[in-house]
């Protein structure tokens, strides 16, 4: 008896008492799921097996990166799917980081009006929710723009219409392994001339104009290359031919639409995020910096900016995040992303919810946990060190 | 220029410089204060003038509001067809909930703020005999919404749909999530590792997945893990779903508040002799969640919004109110109009929560200013 009370005042073993039975607990808890899926499917007649991914899709997509037709295999029309999700999550983040941070700014604007019209848009756009932001823009270029051959027409090498948009192609001809040559030639050159700038100005102080002659650099080198090898870059301009559009890049309704609605709604969130940031510098690092001597420009770059990015890269890392895993939204107007393709058609074609499902949550579920491993090394690393 | 002689400190007050103060300066000291300030100022006066133009016109001035069909609308005037919202609007409001028991709904609605006034404002008079009905409330809800009592008609859970769909989803989801997330915040900062480990996988995996694929697994794939026979209804399962994946979300911010807290104050909790479960009742939660209010009211708003993703898997919320609209060929191409009536009644009740987020959070603010 009194053993037994030992055991259970000693702070030791009761946390390991208590873990056990916490592990019994779980461990029959999920033995009693799997006894369950296993009569059910029993039942039903059904097994687990991946093999379904090798066989025929049988289903068109739409949009594809890599080459795809209807005879390929699941698995491939999984890879094109993942494919268009990383596709729209990049463009969303373009434009909502683009956006995100001019808003952010226009927000912090000594401008009365201009920071009131960011306030408003923000604060419209962050609480409707994200479907509705892909349904509405979705619904605006189906049904508000003109039919291909009415299209609009944004100097004869643009058009919008209710099909997508078509904008020209770039596509390179013979002699442009020389543009890509120097534009190799002018990266190289400016980190190197980059490094060698700083040391120089933890050596002696004198300071180069790094950023404009880096800058001339990129730009002039290959444009150089460019004229030299006999301009090996044309543009395909998309003509109307019949009732559509040929040649030139397409962008479909439900990609532009995506890309809008991410880009938008995601870039609200990001001027909030960037605000705070800039607002969470304390205000006598500004004026410090302003007393010594530093331009504003300086100063933003110098002083406010580093200290800035801090505060604003891991919540813009997980608004990153956010928007990808929002981009499975895709499916409610038909693009053909991972969910659509893998946990969609796939799915009802072959009645293998189980592993459908298994498949596309761990694809998720990868890519979230590498994003926030690298959060936090990065977190690690620019944390400011405690004394 | 005056001469006259003043006594030293007798001195009197001069007006402010002109210019400085009043209508004039704030206007100088906010719209012209430079060139590019001046610049930025004409671009939001045209940007704004156009806004009103356009859009007013086509929301208001040039809007039909009843008419039989989207030909019809166009026949009346050109701006925006309204009739396809108000033809419907019992359908936006309860779904297809039968329409002689409607009232059911309308009184559980408006009890509803009768019951959430005394948790959401602290010092309101009388708030001790509010909160006995705030704690009967769910239930005296369930009856009158889901009936089968007291001679109530059952309603089915396939007739819910509309705005009160929305609600009864986020006002679940929120109402169970936050003991949840609450449990899964002590268990991730535990001391016992199996407890630990647990909690972190299962936050990690709510959050790494888009809350559609658990959605999806609520529709097609639950009943599979229940024993053989059982069916329970769409709805509670996806109240299920809604509840765990926002827990794991407010188990991260009330994680943040725990973190935040000063080592001294658990010190000083130990040194009065405080056990494990008194430090989290006195110490650790008050501090803690007060601390992260305004998270835990952004992830509701959050969960709120995303009840909307319940038209994926064929639940009739306003959204899905809407296609169904859409759908028919007399509205048919009408989205635009269907869709910023929906976004409008979602941005004035998130507006209104992210405010009260606001207000309590200055109320509770003990910091010195």
């Amino acid at each position: 008896m009194s053993f037994l009370s030992y055991i259970w005042r000693n702070e030791k073993s009761r946390e390991i008492i208590v873990q056990i039975f916490v592990l019994l607990c779980i461990g029959w808890f999920l033995s009693w799921l799997i006894s369950n899926v296993d009569a059910n499917f029993k039942a039903l007649g059904k097994d687990i097996s991946f093999e379904f991914l090798f066989i025929p899709a049988g289903y068109d997509i739409n949009q594809y990166l890599i080459d795809y037709n209807n005879r390929d295999s699941h698995l491939r029309a999984g890879i094109v799917g993942l494919l268009n999700t990383g596709l729209v999550a990049v463009f969303g983040i373009i434009l909502a980081t683009v956006l995100g941070i001019s808003l952010g700014i226009i927000r912090l604007s000594k401008n009365w009006l201009a920071s009131k019209i960011a306030y408003w848009y923000i604060e419209f756009t962050r609480n409707v929710p994200i479907l509705l932001h892909i349904l509405l823009w979705h619904g605006i270029i189906i049904n508000t723009l003109p039919h291909p051959r009415k299209a609009l027409n944004l100097g004869d090498v643009t058009f919008l219409s209710n099909r997508g948009f078509y904008i020209p192609k770039p596509l390179t001809e013979n002699g442009i392994e020389l543009v890509y040559l120097f534009l190799v030639i002018a990266i190289i050159f400016s980190v190197l001339f980059f490094k060698y700038a700083k040391k120089k100005q933890d050596l002696t102080g004198i300071q180069y104009p790094v950023f404009w002659i880096n800058f001339s650099v990129l730009i002039l080198l290959p444009l150089i290359a460019f004229f030299i090898s006999g301009m090996p870059i044309s543009l395909e301009i998309p003509a109307l031919k019949g009732f559509n559009f040929r040649g030139g890049m397409h962008m479909s309704p439900e990609l532009a639409a995506l890309t809008f609605a991410l880009g938008i709604y995601t870039a609200a969130f990001i001027a909030e995020i960037v605000r705070a940031g800039i607002l969470a510098v304390d205000k006598g690092q500004r004026e410090a910096a302003e007393s010594i001597g530093l331009k504003p420009s300086k100063v933003m770059k110098l002083v406010i900016l580093p200290q800035a990015r801090r505060v604003i890269i891991p919540p813009l890392t997980s608004q990153y995040l956010n928007l990808t895993k929002n981009s499975s939204l895709a499916i409610a107007i038909g693009y053909m992303d991972l969910v659509a393709t893998l946990g969609g058609i796939s799915l009802n074609q072959t009645g293998r919810e189980m592993e459908t499902m298994v498949i596309v949550m761990l694809i998720y579920l990868s890519v979230s946990l590498s994003i926030s491993a690298f959060m936090n090394w990065y977190n690690n690393k620019v944390k400011l060190v405690g004394r | 220029m005056s001469t006259e002689m003043y006594k030293p400190g007798s001195y009197p007050n001069l007006p402010p410089p002109p210019g400085t103060v009043g209508f004039y300066g704030w206007i100088r000291n906010n719209l012209f204060s430079s060139i590019s300030n001046t610049l930025l100022t004409i671009v939001s006066v045209v940007l704004v003038y156009y806004l009103i133009d356009g859009i007013i016109g086509w929301f208001l001035f040039d809007a039909v509001f009843d008419a039989d069909s989207k030909i019809e609308c166009r026949k009346i005037n050109d701006g925006a067809c309204w009739a396809v919202i108000t033809r419907r609007v019992g359908q936006f409001v309860y779904g297809f909930y039968p329409e002689a028991e409607r009232w059911r709904i309308d009184i559980s609605f408006l009890t509803m703020f009768i019951a959430f006034a005394p948790l959401l404002y602290p010092d309101l008079p009388k708030r001790k005999w509010l909160l006995w009905f705030s704690g009967i409330y769910p239930f005296f809800a369930f009856i009158l919404i889901n009936g089968g009592f007291f001679g109530l008609a059952k309603i089915e859970y396939s007739l819910f749909g509309g705005f009160m769909l929305t609600v009864i989803l986020g006002v679940t989801g929120i109402v169970c999530s936050l003991p949840i997330g609450i449990l899964l915040a002590l268990g991730r900062q535990s001391k016992l590792t199996v407890v630990r480990t647990l909690s972190v996988c299962f936050i990690e995996f709510m959050r790494g997945v888009p809350l559609i694929t658990l959605l999806f697994v609520a529709s097609s794939m639950l009943n599979y893990f229940m024993p053989p026979g059982t069916n329970f209804s769409i709805l509670v399962r996806v109240i299920i779903m809604f509840t765990f994946f926002s827990a794991a979300y407010i188990a991260e911010v009330i994680r943040g508040g725990i973190q935040a807290i000063p080592k001294g104050q658990y010190e000083a909790a130990d040194a009065l002799g405080m056990n494990y479960w008194q430090t989290t009742r006195f110490i650790t939660l008050p501090q803690a969640l007060k601390i992260s209010i305004p998270g835990i009211m952004n992830t509701f708003i959050g969960l709120y919004k995303d009840t909307t993703l319940v038209v994926v898997i064929g639940l009739l919320d306003p959204l899905g109110i809407g296609r169904a609209a859409l759908a028919d060929t007399k509205w048919n191409g009408l989205s635009t109009e269907t869709y910023l009536f929906v976004a409008l009644f979602f941005f004035v009740s998130c507006f209104a929560m992210s405010r009260y987020s606001l207000w309590l959070e200055n109320k509770l603010n003990t910091d010195h200013k």
